[in-house]
Parts: C-alpha cells; sequence; structure tokens
C-alpha cells in the first residue's frame, strides 16, 4: 500500500484541524473497514488521524433522558452495556449480529456509521465502479448484485449500506453530532446517509474533514424497549445482512398499534426507514394480516434486479416476523 | 503381513501440537529472515484473454527499495517440465484474469506490494469465454480423466435398460467453482547457494515433486535442490504440487542474488492455485418397482483452461458404488479462459457423489422407500465395473449404524412433515466414498547406542496428524515405546516418499515405515532403509475404498429460508485407525467442507471481468462455527486383509464425499423443494 503518515489527535478540534489542513487524509478508527480498504488500494490516504484516543468512549444519560455515545466507544462495549440491552434491545442485538467478536472489539461506533458498501466491484480497484471513481459505470446491474439494493438506488450505483447498527439507530430516530471546520452541529441519523443519485461516490452528507463525536439516543420509551433486530444471512455469524429490520411496537390497552417503528437493512444505499408501513399500521389492529399488508405497502416502491428479487419477499416477512413476534401473535 | 494389532489406536495429541500453538512451529515464510533478504510481489493480468505488450519497469525501479522487476522479456528461461503453468514469465500470452505477469523484487514486502501496484503494464486485450454452458461449443472427449481413468465407461444397453424400467429419473445437477483455500497461503523461501544448490522453504503437500520439477525447470541435478517443509498449514489438494510461487521465489532469488520471500495473497489464490471445476451432471436411473436399479447413467460436463488441462474424474465413482446391469458414465470438457482447476479434497467423488447421491434420494422419494433401505437394495456382491471381489466394503453396516445413531426413521419420505415454531425440520442420508490409493515409499529405521529409534521418511504433515501417526505405527512396529523413537519428516534429504494427497499419504509412508522398522527390529540391524514398491506391486485384484453413510439435520426458516444444520452423523469403514482424535478431525473436517459445499461456497463466475468476483473470505463464504452443530462421528472396526502395509485405508477426503448430498436431501425433506444447484440459498427454499 501507498506509505502514509500516522497522527493521534488529542481533541477533536485538533483533529478536524489535521484534516482540513490535509487534504487526502482520514480519521482512524478501528480500522476495520479502513484499512482493509488500504490493503485493497480502494483508500490510499496520505495521513491517518487516529481519533481512538480522544475520550470519545463513554456512555452516558443525557439531561432529557436519553443516552450519548461516544463515537469512540467499541461496538462491543455499547452492545455489552445494561441501559442500551435493557431500554434499547434492537442495538444491542443489531450490534451483536454483526461481524465477529474480534471485529466488534476494534470497531467503534463513529467507524461502524461510516463503513463503506461491500459491493464486490467497489472492492476491486481493476474494475469500473461509479463510487469508487466517478464516471467510470456501475457494472454490478449486469453483474453479481445478489447482495445489491432493491429501494432508492440510481441508474449510478446500487450499492447498500452494510451496517446492522445504524439500521437500529435509524428506527429509533437517533441523531448524530459532529464538530467540523464550521464547528458543532446535530444531525438525524435519517439525514446523514444520502442517496446514490447521480452521485454515488458520496455515502453521507458529511464533509471530509467532519468529525462524528457522539450519537444520541432518544428517551427510551414503549417502542424502544419492546424492540428487536432481525437479521437473516447466509451464515450463522460472520456475515453481512441478507436483509435485516429493526422493529419496536407499542400497543394501546385496546390491542391496536399506538406506536410502531421499522427500518430495513440491506436494501438500500442507506438504513431504510418503513415510514410508509408506519403510518399504514398506526391506530390499526397488531395482526399479521395488518403487517403484511403494510410490509407490502412499503415494498412498492421495491425496484428489484433479477438476482436480489427475493429480497422483497425476504424483507416483506422480515417485517411480519418482527411485529408478530412483538405483538406476541402467531403467524399463519 | 497380518494386521494383529488394535483396529483403532489411542487418541494422542499431535506431536507438534505445543510447537505449533506457541508460536514456535515455523512456516515456509518463517525461515531466513535477514538483512539481505528481499520480498517478492505478483502482479497479476486484469485481463482475461489477451498479451502483454510492455511493462514499464523503470517506472518502479526509480524507487531505492525496488531490486528488480521481473516478466516475459527478461526473465530467466526455464526448463520444460511439461507443466504450463510452472512455465512462469516465458510468454507474452494471457490465458485467464488473474494470471501472473510480472514479479516486482524489493526490499520490503511492504515496497513490493506498492510497486507491484504501481506497476505499468500494457495489454492488448481479446474477447473472452468464461461461462460453462451445458452445450458450449468447445466441448470435447479428454483423453483420460484425473488421474488416468476412462474417460467413458458403458456396459449392457444402458438407453433401452433406461426405456424398458417402470420406474424412471432423469435430473440435472450443477456445482460452483470452489475454492480450496487452506489457512496458510502458499508461500516459499528461497536462497541460492554458493555451490548453485538451491534451498526452498516451501508450502506444499509433497518436497519430492517440489525437488524434481524444480530441478527441472533451472537445470540442475535433483540432489542440488533441497527442499524443506516441516509444517504445512493445509492445502486441500492445491499445495499438491508446486506453485507459481516457488518458481518465481527461486527465479528472483537467482536474478537478485539474495534471499527472497515470496506469499501468495488470499485474493491471488483465486486464480493462482486451482479450485475445482465446476459441473453440471446429468444423471438418469431407471429402476424395478422394488428399487433395483437396472440402468445408471451420469453424463458430466465441466471446465478447464486453455493453458493446461484437468480433467475432473467426476462420475467415476459412479461406476462401482451400487449394482445395476446396464450403466454409462462420460465427462466432456469445455476449454474455458478461466483459471486453471485442479485437484481439490476429493477431486471425483465430492461432486460426483453430490449429484448422484441426490438422485438416489430422488428415486426413493419416487419409489416411496426409505433411502437407506433403496442403496441396500441394490449393494453389489463384486464391483460391478471389473468384477473384482471388495477387499472390504461396509457400506451397509455405515448405513445401519448411522440409521440408528442418528435416530433415522425408516419410512419413505414425507416432505414438510415437521417443524418447531417457525423452522422446517428435515432429514438426509446419503452415502460416503473415497478409493484406496497407494505410492511407492521408501524409509529408514535406526538405532543408536542408546536404544534410541530414529525413523526418516519425507512424508509431509499439513496439518492432518500424518507425523503422529507415523510416530505410532513405528512405535508398534519396533516394539518400544513411543518416547523411544524420533520420526522426521518434511526434508527432501529424507528418503523419498510421495505426496500428501489421494488420502494416500499415511497409507503409502506407514506402510514404508512399518516395513523398515520391522526389519529393523527382526534383523537386529543398526540401520534398515526399507522400500514398498515390490509390496504395492503383489497386492491382489481387489476393489479397495472407505465407505460411510452420512445423516444431516436441516432447519430451514419460514420467514427467511435461512438454512441451519444443527446436526450431522458421519460413520465411516475406514480400515485401521491409527489414531482416533486425530482421524476424529479428518473426518469432521471433511464433513464441514461438505456442509460448507452444500449451502456457502460459491465461485462467482464474472462474465464481463472473466474472475471469480468474490475473491476473498469475507465474500467467499466458509463455514463459520456457528454453522457447525454436533458432529457424531463413528467409525466400523473394519479388519481387511487385503490392503497389506498397516492394514490402513485413506480418511482424509472420504469425509466431504456424500455431505452436501445429505444436506440437500435434509432440505426437500424439510421443505418439499429439490434444489439442483449449489451451493443452497435461502432464496431457493423462501416461497
Ligand atoms: C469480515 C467482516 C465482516 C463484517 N461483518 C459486518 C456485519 O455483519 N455487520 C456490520 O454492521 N458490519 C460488519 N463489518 C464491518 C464492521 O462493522 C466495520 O468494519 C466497523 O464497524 C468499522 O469501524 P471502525 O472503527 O473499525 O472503522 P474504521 O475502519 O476505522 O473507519 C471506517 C470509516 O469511518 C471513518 N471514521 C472513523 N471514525 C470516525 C469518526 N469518529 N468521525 C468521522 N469519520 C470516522 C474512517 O475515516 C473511515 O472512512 C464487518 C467487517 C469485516 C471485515
Ligand atoms: S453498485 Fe455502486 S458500488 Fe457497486 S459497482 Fe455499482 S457503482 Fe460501484
Amino acid at each position: 500500500m501507498k506509505p502514509f503518515a500516522y497522527a493521534v489527535a488529542e481533541a477533536p478540534v485538533q483533529a478536524v484541524h489535521q484534516l482540513s489542513a490535509r487534504p487526502g487524509a482520514k480519521f482512524l478508527g478501528g480500522g476495520t473497514n479502513l484499512v482493509d480498504l488500504m490493503r485493497l488500494g480502494v483508500e490510499s490516504p496520505e495521513l491517518l488521524v487516529d481519533v481512538t484516543r480522544l475520550e470519545l468512549d463513554r456512555i452516558e444519560p443525557t439531561a432529557t433522558g436519553g443516552i450519548l455515545v461516544g463515537a469512540g466507544v467499541r461496538n462491543s462495549d455499547l452492545a455489552a452495556d445494561p441501559r442500551i440491552r435493557a431500554a434499547y434491545p434492537m442495538l444491542s442485538q443489531a450490534l451483536l449480529s454483526g461481524a465477529s467478536g474480534q471485529l466488534r472489539n476494534m470497531a467503534t461506533v463513529g467507524g461502524n456509521l461510516l463503513q463503506r458498501t461491500r459491493c464486490v466491484y467497489f472492492q476491486d480497484v481493476t474494475k469500473p465502479c461509479n463510487k469508487r471513481e466517478p464516471g467510470t459505470g456501475c457494472p454490478a446491474r449486469t453483474g453479481a448484485h445478489r447482495d445489491l439494493a432493491i429501494l432508492g438506488a440510481s441508474e449510478h450505483c446500487i450499492a447498500t449500506h452494510p451496517s446492522d447498527f445504524a439500521v437500529a439507530l435509524a428506527a429509533l430516530d437517533a441523531r448524530v453530532q459532529i464538530t467540523g471546520p464550521a464547528g458543532d452541529r446535530a444531525l438525524a441519523l435519517a439525514d446523514l446517509y444520502r442517496a446514490p443519485d447521480e452521485d454515488p461516490s458520496r455515502d453521507t452528507v458529511l464533509d471530509p474533514a467532519d468529525l462524528i463525536t457522539a450519537v444520541e439516543i432518544p428517551t427510551s420509551r414503549e417502542a424502544h424497549r419492546n424492540s428487536l433486530y432481525r437479521k437473516a444471512r447466509d451464515r450463522a455469524s460472520y456475515a453481512f445482512a441478507v436483509g435485516s429490520v429493526a422493529a419496536g411496537l407499542s400497543l394501546a390497552p385496546d390491542g391496536t398499534i399506538s406506536e410502531v417503528r421499522i427500518a430495513l437493512g440491506a436494501v438500500a444505499h442507506k438504513p431504510w426507514r418503513a415510514r410508509r408501513a408506519e403510518s399504514a399500521l398506526t391506530g390499526n389492529p397488531a395482526t399479521p394480516e395488518q403487517f403484511r399488508r403494510a410490509a407490502e405497502l412499503e415494498l412498492a416502491a421495491a425496484e428489484p434486479l433479477p438476482d436480489n428479487a427475493f429480497k422483497v419477499e425476504l424483507s416483506q416477512n422480515l417485517i411480519v416476523a418482527a411485529l408478530s413476534t412483538l405483538a406476541g401473535v402467531e403467524e399463519a | 503381513m497380518t494386521v494383529t494389532k488394535a483396529l483403532t489406536g489411542p487418541p494422542l495429541t499431535r506431536d507438534e501440537a505445543i510447537e505449533k500453538v506457541t508460536g514456535k512451529a515455523r512456516y515456509a515464510y518463517e525461515y531466513h529472515s535477514q538483512p539481505d533478504t528481499a520480498y517478492a510481489w505478483i502482479v497479476t493480468s486484469p485481463v482475461a484473454k489477451g498479451r502483454v505488450l510492455t511493462v514499464d519497469a523503470d517506472h518502479v525501479l526509480r524507487s531505492d527499495d525496488v531490486i528488480a522487476v521481473l516478466w516475459h522479456e527478461n526473465a530467466p528461461h526455464l526448463g520444460d517440465v511439461g507443466d504450463p503453468t510452472l512455465a512462469v514469465l516465458q510468454s507474452p500470452e494471457i490465458a485467464y484474469r488473474g494470471q501472473l505477469v510480472a514479479l516486482v523484487v524489493a526490499k520490503t514486502p511492504e515496497a513490493a506490494r506498492e510497486a507491484a501496484a504501481q506497476l505499468p503494464v500494457e495489454y492488448e486485450e481479446l474477447a473472452h469465454d468464461v461461462v460453462l454452458t451445458p452445450d458450449h461449443a468447445s466441448l470435447y472427449k479428454p483423453e483420460k480423466v484425473n488421474p488416468a481413468f476412462e474417460t467413458d465407461t458403458e456396459q449392457g444397453d444402458p438407453d433401452r435398460a433406461f426405456d424398458a424400467s417402470p420406474v424412471q429419473l432423469d435430473q440435472t445437477y450443477s456445482t460452483v467453482a470452489l475454492h480450496n483455500n487452506p489457512m496458510e497461503p502458499h508461500a516459499t523461501t528461497a536462497i541460492w547457494g554458493e555451490n548453485g544448490s538451491l534451498t526452498l522453504y516451501d508450502s506444499n503437500q509433497g518436497g519430492g515433486v517440489v525437488q524434481q520439477l524444480l530441478a527441472g525447470l533451472f537445470e540442475l541435478e535433483k540432489s542440488q535442490v533441497h527442499v524443506i517443509n516441516p509444517h504445512v498449514g493445509g492445502g486441500f489438494g492445491s499445495k499438491g504440487m508446486p506453485r507459481p510461487n516457488v518458481v518465481l521465489a527461486a527465479m528472483a532469488a537467482k536474478v537478485t542474488g539474495r534471499p527472497v520471500k515470496l506469499a501468495v495473497t488470499r485474493q491471488q489464490m483465486f486464480s493462482l492455485v486451482g479450485y475445482r471445476t465446476p459441473t453440471i451432471q446429468r444423471i438418469r436411473l431407471g429402476a424395478e418397482a422394488d428399487g433395483r436399479l437396472n440402468a445408471i447413467m451420469h453424463e458430466v460436463v465441466e471446465q478447464t483452461s486453455t493453458v493446461k488441462e484437468f480433467a475432473e474424474q467426476t462420475a467415476v465413482a459412479t461406476r462401482m458404488i451400487y449394482a445395476a446391469p446396464h450403466r454409462r458414465t462420460s465427462h466432456r470438457l469445455a476449454r474455458l479462459d478461466v483459471p486453471v482447476p485442479s485437484w481439490m479434497r476429493a477431486p471425483g467423488e465430492c461432486p460426483g457423489f453430490y449429484a448422484f447421491e441426490s438422485a438416489m434420494d430422488e428415486l426413493a422419494v419416487e419409489l416411496g422407500v426409505d433411502p437407506v433401505e433403496l442403496r441396500i437394495r441394490n449393494e453389489p456382491e463384486v464391483d460391478p465395473e471389473t468384477g473384482n471381489p471388495f477387499s472390504s466394503r461396509n457400506l451397509v453396516a455405515c448405513l445401519r449404524e448411522g440409521a440408528r445413531r442418528f435416530g433415522w426413521r425408516s419410512e419413505p419420505r414425507a416432505p414438510r412433515n415437521h417443524r418447531e415454531g417457525r423452522w422446517l425440520i428435515g432429514a438426509g442420508v446419503a452415502a460416503s466414498f473415497y478409493p484406496t490409493y497407494q505410492m511407492p515409499a521408501s524409509a529408514t529405521a535406526s538405532v543408536d547406542e542408546n536404544d534410541h529409534y530414529t525413523v526418516d521418511i519425507n512424508a509431509t504433515d499439513i496439518g492432518t496428524g500424518a507425523r503422529t501417526a507415523l510416530h505410532q505405527l513405528a512405535a508398534e512396529a519396533l516394539e518400544v515405546p513411543l518416547e523411544q523413537v524420533t520420526v522426521r519428516i518434511g526434508d527432501s534429504d529424507l528418503p523419498a516418499a510421495g505426496i500428501a494427497g489421494g488420502s494416500m499419504g499415511t497409507r503409502s509412508w506407514g506402510w514404508a515405515v512399518t516395513k523398515a522398522c520391522r526389519q529393523l527390529r527382526e534383523e537386529g540391524a543398526k540401520s534398515v532403509t526399507a522400500n514398498t514398491k515390490k509390496d504395492i506391486e503383489a497386492l491382489g485384484e481387489y476393489t479397495r475404498g472407505s465407505y460411510g453413510a452420512q445423516f444431516v439435520e436441516v432447519r430451514v426458516n419460514q420467514d427467511t429460508g435461512e438454512l441451519r444444520v444443527p446436526r450431522m452423523t458421519g460413520i465411516f469403514a475406514a480400515g485401521r485407525i491409527v489414531n482416533a482424535s486425530t482421524a476424529r478431525s479428518q473426518f469432521i473436517g471433511g464433513m464441514t467442507m461438505g456442509l460448507s459445499m452444500a449451502l456457502h461456497e460459491e465461485g462467482l463466475i464474472d462474465p464481463v471481468f472473466g474472475d471469480y468476483a468474490n475473491h476473498d473470505l469475507a465474500s467467499y463464504h466458509v463455514a463459520g462455527c456457528a454453522d457447525v452443530g454436533a458432529l457424531d462421528i463413528g467409525w466400523i472396526e473394519e479388519a481387511d486383509e487385503h490392503l497389506g502395509g498397516a492394514g490402513t485405508k485413506g480418511i482424509g477426503e472420504i469425509g466431504i464425499v456424500g455431505t452436501a448430498a445429505a444436506v440437500a436431501n435434509a432440505v426437500f425433506d424439510a421443505t418439499g423443494v429439490r434444489v439442483r444447484e449449489l451451493p443452497i440459498h435461502l432464496e431457493d427454499v423462501l416461497k
């Protein structure tokens, strides 16, 4: 790989300066994605600014009753946190379903959110790819696309975002705190990621020198506590999702749905919040038939390709299965 | 020679276990790390067919760290040893994507890797064809199939017998390319001596063949080439022959005058070191209403490369597994612009039995009989192909014992009949078979003044426990405790012996070791060298092989189609088992790899670019620990007096034979869906 410089950042603002001052520099979290991509020649930063010593490694309650998770918290530590496990089971389950024990011990919250797609063409520098080299084309469309997007893709790119964690965060309406060249700001997780549109080279709305400092998880409510993450994968462990769902549900005393939260993984360029299904369900009875109808409504917008057409049904089934479990009703 | 010892030997820990777990055991890349050592990095072709026009070596030679760039215009001339995959950098022609086109040698591995990435190479690109189809225009009949079997065989009149059969099955099954992926990638450290001798620390399954071919390539006497490989981190067949790495390392060391290390990267392994061909297999079975087979036809289409032929013997085991008066097998190859296929654990038997044992299950369903019973009804008295007697054949015993231990329901299949919550549950069975081979070997046994014995043989332990098994056999033949015996292997200076392949390593080496040790003891000599060539020639006309039966439980999730295998039972009949622990590991490993083939492994050929698109272990899945449930392994105590030597057969490969069929059969039992293409994906059973 190309020789590069390495620096340890001592404070967020300094880290941001180090990046702004040197185009081609990158933040280094656990390195489990970035270093792989450097070995493959997909990324070739001139400077790595290590952000794991920034003391962004705390999990603390917020004044408003939520939880603030530092961007440097390791995936394994967050998954094991008793507060997370009790108040946001889907989040802990999503983290634990990802990668392997060793990788989760290294991976950070910030790095997890900004990991790149697993599209095999993106990872192979001997082939064209609009995301890696804008304007070169998208061979996945007619090539290996079984794992790629069915929703919100563009003719320029059908990549999926691979994170499990981000799917649960999307369902929870988490916010991302950022320190950037222009100061601090916060974004809804849903607004962090972009659709590929004309420019798939950008996964998010962030500036290269924007540092994620924390993720803020809102105050826990019933639809957070009564939640789960269900991931369908080809191997029982150590495999990215073929399809996944993060779901939370609360029922009114009359048994109708008072709140439902659904996000899908492995179907789009970003975690896919299933807003249509949610609004179709709210106020209605919690039955498998209702779940199925809402799932079909959500997936009606799908534009699958031959080898990933099955993801439509898979995603629908995941929604129905997850909500049925949360509602305590039997599927047919 | 009669077998007098226990049929199952003690479960001893590997001799080198402590060395391995403490990191002291050294592998090929870990030798000779000196200041003057240079590091080589392979540059591969991004085009699938064409030629190299120019290489701009100066572009990277500007770096102080880069020592040399080798390509076809400046690489030393190599002798012809008849293996085009070893004629590296000798011609500009490109026959497949990922073929090596240049080698960069630098002072550090990092510099070599970066220079390899930066090296400007100009290509002429031609149209390529990489997709195997059942009626491919290039299909031809190879002269023989691996290693030297008849390509086609026919007995009786299979077409007529099939047409006349009251029950008929005609189905086509296919398998994808599978990549061996041993834990230790192919690697070499090469050092030239002042007297023109060549020392190679190389990761291979047999140093003897490396010694011989490297001598031919560099036009040396065999005695001038020294190959050392005390520890090898797996091979699964991909290290059975020398690979480009050893030739390139020797070449680079020669050109630079430095010791050179070279490791093939995991990604490069998908094109440079062999893989299992995809197969398309049409099977026709004609049976009587009681299940007895009249006709068996097994016709195979598979691929080879344009540079070197490899013809997988996919239908060969079908020639003898069940009785039927009318039978036909055939093999046809398509010559494609693909990497060179080669041996992978049980070449032939493994893909062949997936198809054939799936067909047997389909026939059992068709007939409404228990699939175990169907196999028993077709048990042959003698080898149906040659008419030879079996030296021993315990398939029926394996089926019965396996059925008992697994808790098999001895009844016709009634699919989609068992569920637990959202999981459909099914069970499947298949037979396993692997032929018993042997190769001549020499071993020397000697004793010193302190009554300590040393046994020398150039055997190779690729992680199987062969070293330990030979130690046990030596002590047994010498009738002394293990502590009194040292076994030395993995060095071409030791008496010559064949490769760790064809499940014949321990059998062949053990034979020579046993013979040398017995002679030493009986003659009271100080040192005896024994060779088994004549003993092998004197073996009687028997069909020899290991048999087995595998039973698998599969669970299929109704919501996602996810397939999980909570338990498998494998019962084998494989002659004497020298070490109960390492033997069990071989069976476990084989079955795990078979499970992996059934549900995970898939070399995805990319028609546009011509390579295997998922060339790393994140996207080419092999079964992980969580995919492997309870494995119940057992064997039939088998005394076979027609085996010679130490009374052993082979155990390295049989475990992978039949597993995929048992899984696919269980998937049918669980879901009612018959999947005839491996691997089985969740979308195949989602409906
Ligand atoms: C074989 C394998 C299997 C895997 N399976 C799964 C899976 O099933 N599910 C899943 O979700 N993930 C999976 N992963 C991915 C894994 O979760 C990610 O690699 C990991 O979360 C990345 O975190 P990191 O800290 O190592 O990131 P890094 O590799 O350090 O960084 C990733 C990116 O984020 C940037 N970055 C890091 N920190 C910050 C910050 N604070 N602010 C701004 N930018 C930052 C880096 O510059 C880089 O671009 C797998 C990975 C591998 C290798
Ligand atoms: S899907 Fe996106 S990432 Fe994959 S090849 Fe196309 S442009 Fe590249």
